[in-house]
């Protein structure tokens, strides 16, 4: 039935900011999906305008943080007529809360679509212990 | 797909919002805009023609059509997020399901030379105003 649904429009969340930038531009939340399979904690990011030159993903001290930045220059001679939606960079920050294996991190951008892939680290793994 | 239950009102909420958007909609009134307001749009104008740009982030080429008629544009399509198996989901927040969305343009198209570009999860339809349509400008004898 899920999948029947028609879509509706997601409002884009604006990034609350800890403390401000000296450039005065918009920050939007990307929606994010987040799964964890045995082997790895993955990440699916939609950053719908973003060129994969312009994509920085970085895990410091337990946090990743994803940043997206959109290109303007596209729009330049443009002259808006009826808009629905708003356009800014991407920028989100998750604490992870198992330990990742940093030199194995995998990152893919399709279609505006970032994918993360984030091993986990050997101790990190859960293993079955035998009873006796 | 992986069913999960992280809030078991949402189906509850689903119906609430299905009846609402029933009559909010332009429904039996004269409008001819919008079935559903997915996905967004932008309209620009670029000198005489006209370029809507729409936030379409993952889908496949082959599964989003346009079609395009004097002065409407219908865009549909199957936005589908993908999960592998034996996964437990953290977060959900990417949409996925069917849209369809017709919208009026203020002027008449050339529907042979639209042109579509999709790239990096953003929709670009360029849409040229017909020939017929554009104003001439009369000499004085």
């Amino acid at each position: 039935m899920a999948s029947k649904q028609e879509l509706q429009v997601q409002q884009k969340r604006e990034l609350e900011k800890k403390g401000e930038t000296t450039v005065p531009a918009r920050a939007f939340m990307p929606a994010a999906d987040i799964y964890e399979t045995t082997e790895a904690l993955k990440v699916v990011l939609e950053m719908p305008g973003v060129d994969k030159s312009n994509v920085n993903v970085r895990v410091e001290d337990g946090v990743l943080t994803v940043e997206g930045r959109l290109d303007f220059s596209k729009y330049r001679d443009l002259q808006p007529l009826y808009t629905e939606y708003n356009i800014g960079h991407y920028s989100r920050s998750f604490r992870l809360s198992t330990k990742i294996d940093q030199s194995k991190i995998r990152a893919e951008m399709k279609d505006g679509v970032l994918s993360l892939a984030l091993p986990k680290a050997e101790e990190a793994k859960s293993r079955s212990i035998q009873v006796n | 797909m992986i069913t999960t239950f992280a809030d078991p009102f949402d189906p509850l909420f689903n119906l609430q919002r299905a009846l609402d958007a029933h009559l909010a909609s332009e429904w039996l009134r004269d409008a001819t805009t919008s079935r559903g307001p997915f996905p967004p749009i932008n309209v620009f104008q670029q000198g005489d023609d006209i370029l809507a740009i729409i936030e379409l982030p993952g889908i496949e080429k082959d599964k989003l059509q346009i079609e395009a008629k004097e002065n409407t544009i219908r865009i549909s399509g199957t936005k589908a997020t993908n999960y592998e198996d034996g996964a437990s989901v953290h977060r959900r927040e990417r949409a996925s399901g069917q849209f369809d969305r017709t919208m009026s343009i203020p002027v008449k198209l050339d529907p042979d030379a639209i042109k579509a570009e999709y790239r990096d999860g953003v929709l670009a339809l360029f849409l040229p105003r017909a020939e017929s349509d554009k104003p001439r400008s009369i000499k004085i004898k």
